[in-house]
């Protein structure tokens, strides 16, 4: 997605059970989304330190989105509703940081939604997009 | 051979290969329109041109898909003749076909937006694809082009509808700008093939992946649709798949197997509402079965999970759900026991689906939501805005113009009323599996009067032959909890009955040495998979080969048409041991379903099997930018650097193990603890069975009868034997635990017992500690000796028989049941399950001794379900009336003088009842044992709301607990029957049978690690820990007191939260190390330009 010369660059953090699934079945069943996305596998989106999303973020990601099972459907119990626990303190961070909270992003993603994954990370791609670069960005 | 030049890359083919062929080996793209790698080359769209250099000629352009590969020449596919020439093409085609939106983006990708030429608007670019489909692949030859150069024309032979075609569709399938070609060639369309897995709601092709879940995942050919099967034509499939895994010559093969057991799962048939021809199903489209609205909500449904009615694609306002469809009516006298709750769950994820405005109504009898945390989830829906209508349906008509349909019902009060509905849901019954009747004469099983398994009371899971054994609603229409328990126990079975020969058949597999890579720099090599053209099609492989060769660590790149092949896997093998390779890198798919083949690939080769990592450049990049082939090949090169920045990070890692004691500790000596222990030594396995009492038996020691007419205190004695005779079993009865230590293979418990201390070993824990009858506050229980729970009437009716019902001088004695005693109420909300059943059972004794006798039950929902619900029947057949009440206004129990009356709101009659009565029975709730908080404590396992111990997952693990080699059966996981304690108790013991039957377990290897010296033990991660497996201790270190945590292998799965909760990095997950994330997303930033 290149629109007026910008081009963002993307993470995503996705569990391995839920989110990394629903991202494999976004290709299966040939969910087209900008390219603008890097996905990085983790057991758990309860595993993600919040320095690793502020690092990204202030090394030059344009913006950060945190991929997890629904509540209730943690394969660890509950890791899920701590990383919500976590966005909490990141959006506090990315203030601290002067960073627009739109640069990050928690959402639920099942392994049964590929639609969804995709539609995710248009819009996310999107908004980032509409953010302009990262003030970080060299 | 013919050798040549793609882009100055020298590249080998065989003779008679065309052009493209040779350029798409090297990796180069080419666009193309009328080319089909199942068609012969026509040349006719010349968008694949490429600039063809032949010695002593000058350069020309070509088709490239019609022009044959010839030796020496040199060939360039990007030149700006060629792209210039291109763009023409692309123009004209666009000018063409404006609308289409195929020929739009391969004009797009050509640099054209708008032709400069005046449009045209036709409907076809005369590729001719559909031409050579039907007269080469189909053999028909029904269409044709008439006419040359400007008055070329498609169409059928004289131009006239043709028999020769038979709508097969795959003219229409294969033309680029969605014409129907049919429709010109016979005026047919082709009768789609429908998707049996969506409910016949949308159509799939004769070779299908039949679901996305489905195991194997691999496409499968329908024999019945297949043309290359049924007509010896087509056969596009094999023309086109890369891996050459089409053979159209497999046949069934008839299997003879020798087995010890079986175990019958067949599950169960949707009731078919056709029959039921007042509801319009199959009449109406807008009357849907509960299972096709399922497949609509889902994501992976027709629709995509959009609430939509299947006719018009509308969305709907109102949706009405009719329950009791096929059960509960004269021919299916039982209760299908999951309808309820299943279509509160649709109505609430449709609301989800669809927003708040969305109505649902749901019709119904009674609400069955008598299952664990079910009541909770029935009161949720109505605060949703899910609104429960009690009533009796009597038919649907649909509105011809609108198709909405109009319910006409009978409410409870006997009014005739009507509604309107966009759209109706029938909640289908469960039915016996098709042809069970068939099936049961072959196996040699007996079938019940409902043409469901035979099984009894005390053997839930034996059909009437040995060694058969039944899981699942083949038995009883049930929910999964039940299933999954059922087939737990099912393996519980067949583990005691062939415990002599277990494991016998398994032979393990032998691995080399590992080699020693420490002190070693990384030496990466990298297989980057074509996938046929899954992803070279839109990737560059090639580039990202030579990309690889540039990035740190790599000694070593090559591309795989596919790198998962058998050969693959000896080429890689060769490739680690010929450059001395010490992390592996694939490039190709997804890890979730191909790392554990890599991982042993390497393995074989000798190396760690976690040195190595996986970029996924198909699921997540081929397959998701497939029409931008340069950015999707960017993209692979960044994924396989982040890939490579983790992998010369990686370390070989070992998986832990711990020796299992082979010996259980079952807590409580109830129905479901005796099972439990019983099975386990029948097993093979020593069994610790501790009671708190001095006796065995809880709650069933006083259970008299049952409705099905077992024994059930004869069945309490033979168990208790059997448990006495089993030398493997060891009983401590008035037992108190003080201790239970240890984890999974390794507990260390200490009991008091008879004023002594004993302790011993074991390897798992079966927690089945049990509840009790609720003690009545209410109705003047505990005032008037003639208030009494069902359990004491029970007791009673046995020990004095008619006696009690006599009233003496020829007056019949009236009964008075009141039904959610302590159940469903604000204490307790919950439902208690087993006293609808109860009071049936009571009834009908009360009955069978006294027929005189007036008994009413007073009720809110009669919950009686699975074959309760013929007792049900029975017992209003025999009299028993059944009188509704509202929680709002429950009745009230008056003791004056010589008698009692009973004050209850009719809601039919709608007045107030006063009821005389000799003897009022309450239907009291079941409790919890108060035991069980201190059991949780000394486990630290979780218990709900409620006070009843909370399973690792309520659907699908509902016998263990989240803590590894600890599990749960009987009344302290929720209210249950007999029956349904001795199918969790045998589930549980299966569970725990297959720790027990290992000489030591495997942990994982990606597990949290302490780095002490980073740690000062500030202890943060040690509550977050969902296992409890971080514990804080403290050792004695330079004069002082060092604190940090520690872990227990044996319980860490993995998740992390410790790493993410330390703000010192004092601890990790082996492989998801802070640093090697950190690389991933260093790698990931440095963006290539």
């Amino acid at each position: 997605m290149e629109h007026d010369g910008y081009d963002p660059l993307i993470l995503a953090f996705c569990c391995n059970w839920c989110s990394y699934a629903g991202a494999d079945l976004a290709g299966v069943s040939r969910q087209q989304y900008p390219t603008n996305v890097r996905i990085i596998r983790v057991m758990c989106s309860g595993m993600v330190h919040p320095n690793l999303v502020i690092n990204a973020l202030t090394k030059g990601a344009d913006g950060v989105i945190m991929c997890g099972c629904h509540p209730g459907d943690c394969h660890y119990i509950d890791g899920n509703l701590k990383a919500q626990k976590r966005a909490d303190a990141i959006f506090l961070m990315l203030e601290d940081f002067g960073l627009e909270r739109e640069r990050f992003r928690l959402e639920w993603v099942s392994a049964s939604e590929g639609i969804k994954f995709a539609e995710v990370m248009r819009q996310f791609t999107e908004e980032v997009q509409k953010l302009g670069p990262s003030p970080y960005k060299a | 051979m013919i050798r040549l030049t793609v882009n100055k890359q020298n590249v080998e083919v065989e003779e008679g290969t065309k052009l493209l062929s040779a350029v798409e080996k090297t990796g180069a793209k080419v666009p193309t329109l009328c080319h089909h790698k199942a068609l012969t080359p026509y040349g006719a769209c010349r968008l694949c041109v490429v600039e063809v250099h032949a010695p002593g000629r000058p350069p020309s352009l070509h088709a490239s898909c019609s022009y044959p590969a010839l030796d020496g020449i040199d060939v360039l596919t990007d030149t700006d003749r060629v792209k210039r020439a291109r763009r023409v093409v692309a123009e004209l085609l666009l000018a063409r076909c404006p609308d289409s939106e195929v020929i739009r983006r391969i004009a797009a990708e050509q640099g054209v937006t708008e032709p400069r030429i005046r449009s045209k608007n036709d409907d076809c670019v005369y590729c001719g694809l559909c031409v050579r489909m039907c007269e080469e692949r189909m053999g028909r030859s029904a269409i044709g082009f008439s006419g040359r150069g400007p008055r070329k024309k498609l169409e059928s032979p004289f131009g006239k509808h043709n028999e020769k075609c038979w709508t097969c569709g795959a003219c229409n399938f294969v033309c680029p700008v969605g014409k129907k070609v049919s429709v010109l060639a016979s005026g047919g369309v082709p009768i789609p093939i429908l998707n049996e897995y969506n409910f016949n709601l949308d159509a799939r092709p004769a070779v299908s992946i039949l679901y996305p879940q489905a195991v194997p995942n691999k496409p499968v050919i329908d024999k019945e649709t297949c043309l290359r099967l049924n007509h010896e034509v087509c056969g596009i499939c094999e023309a086109v798949c890369e891996a050459k895994a089409i053979d159209y010559k497999k046949e069934d093969e008839r299997v003879t197997l020798d087995i010890g057991a079986v175990i019958l799962s067949p599950g169960f048939e949707p009731f078919d509402p056709r029959i039921k021809d007042e509801l319009g199903y199959g009449r109406y489209p807008n009357v849907l079965t509960s299972l096709e609205f399922e497949r609509i909500l889902s994501a992976s449904g027709p629709f995509s999970g959009k609430v939509q009615r299947p006719a018009d694609r509308k969305v709907p306002e109102r949706i009405a759900f009719i329950q009791c469809v096929g059960s509960r009516d004269n021919e299916r006298d039982y209760c299908s026991s999951v309808c309820c709750m299943y279509a509160t769950k649709e109505a609430i994820i449709a609301k989800e689906h669809a927003g708040e405005d969305l109505s649902c109504d749901i019709f119904f009898m009674d609400i069955r939501a008598y299952s664990k945390g079910f009541e909770a989830y029935f009161e949720s829906a109505k605060k949703h805005g899910v609104n429960y209508i009690r009533c009796r349906v009597a038919s649907i008509e649909e509105i011809p113009e609108t198709k909405n349909l109009k319910i006409h019902y009978l409410t409870e009060d006997d009014r005739k009323v009507s509604r309107e509905y966009d759209l109706v849901v029938l909640s289908v019954g469960m039915q016996p599996p098709k042809n069970v009747d068939g099936m049961a004469k072959t196996l040699g099983v007996e079938l019940n009067e409902f043409h469901f398994c035979k099984t009894s009371v005390f053997h839930p899971v034996d059909s009437s032959r040995d060694g058969i054994y039944v899981a699942g609603p083949f038995t009883e229409p049930k929910d999964i909890p039940e299933t999954v328990m059922q087939a737990s126990a099912s393996a519980s079975k067949v583990l005691s009955l062939l415990h002599d020969v277990k494991g016998s058949l398994i032979r393990p597999k032998e691995y080399p040495p590992e080699t020693d890579i420490e002190g070693q720099d990384p030496r990466v090599g990298v297989f980057v998979c074509h996938c046929g053209t899954n992803i070279a099609g839109v990737v560059n492989v090639p580039e990202v080969v030579e990309y690889a060769r540039t990035l740190p660590g790599v000694v070593y790149a090559e591309n795989n048409l596919y790198t998962c092949s058998n050969d693959a896997q000896e080429r890689i093998k060769e490739k680690i041991r010929e450059h001395r390779l010490n992390r592996i890198l694939v490039a190709s798919c997804t890890p979730r379903t191909h790392e554990p083949l890599f991982r042993n690939t390497i393995r074989e080769a000798g190396l760690n099997s976690y040195l190595f990592e996986m970029a996924n450049i198909r699921d997540q990049c081929s397959w998701v930018h497939m029409h931008e082939a340069g950015r999707a090949t960017r993209k692979a090169k960044d994924l396989v650097r982040i890939a490579d920045a983790k992998a010369v990070m990686l370390e070989p890692l070992q998986k832990g193990s711990v020796a299992v004691n082979k010996a259980a500790l079952v807590i409580g000596g109830g129905l479901a603890g005796m099972t439990s222990a019983l099975e386990l030594a029948e097993q093979g396995f020593d069994v610790h069975l501790v009671e708190r009492e001095n006796e065995l038996g809880g709650n069933l020691r006083r259970i008299r009868y049952l409705l099905n007419g077992e024994n059930p205190r004869e069945e309490l004695k033979t168990l208790i034997g059997k448990l006495e005779g089993n030398a493997r079993i060891r009983i401590h009865k008035g037992a108190n635990i003080v201790s239970i230590g240890g984890s999974i293979g390794n507990f260390k418990t200490k009991i008091t017992t008879g004023g002594e201390e004993k302790e011993f070993d074991h390897g798992v824990v079966i927690v089945a500690t049990g509840a009790k009858e609720y003690k009545p506050e209410e109705y003047l229980y505990g005032r008037d000796e003639r208030v009494m729970t069902q359990l004491e009437l029970e007791e009673r009716l046995t020990q004095e028989g008619a006696r009690l019902l006599e009233g003496g001088k020829g007056r019949s004695k009236t009964v008075v049941m009141i039904q959610c005693v302590g159940s469903r109420d604000e204490k307790r909300p919950y439902c208690s399950r087993l006293c609808c059943p109860e009071a049936v059972k009571n009834a009908l004794k009360i009955k069978e001794l006294s027929p005189d006798t007036h008994v009413y039950v007073l009720y809110r929902d009669i919950r009686t379900y699975g074959f309760r619900e013929s007792y049900y029947s029975k017992a209003r057949r025999g009299g028993v009336a059944f009188v509704r009440f509202d929680e709002t206004a429950k009745p009230e129990v008056l003791g004056n003088g010589d008698g009692l009356r009973v004050k209850v709101h009719d809601r039919i009659l709608d007045m107030m009842l006063d009821i005389p009565a000799d003897l009022v029975v309450l239907s009291a709730g079941t409790v919890p044992h108060e035991d069980g908080k201190a059991i949780a404590q000394l486990l630290k396992v979780p218990l709900n709301q409620d006070g009843f111990f909370l399973e690792a997952h309520m659907k699908l693990r509902p016998v263990d607990f989240a803590t590894d080699g600890v599990f749960l059966c009987g009344l302290a996981h929720s209210p249950k029957s007999a029956e349904e304690s001795i199918i969790q108790a045998g589930g549980a013991s299966a569970r725990a049978g297959g720790i027990l039957s290992k000489d030591s377990l495997e942990l994982e290897a990606n597990i949290s690690h302490v780095v002490d010296e980073q740690c000062d033990g500030c202890a943060y991660c040690v509550e977050p820990c969902p296992y409890q497996a971080v514990t804080l201790i403290e050792y004695a270190w330079l004069n002082g007191v060092k604190k940090t945590v520690d872990i227990n292998e044996s319980l860490c799965k993995g998740c992390g939260t410790c790493m993410a909760t330390c703000p010192k990095g004092g601890v990790y997950i082996k492989g998801f190390k802070l640093e090697q994330i950190g690389a991933q997303i260093e790698a990931a930033l440095q963006a290539l330009p």
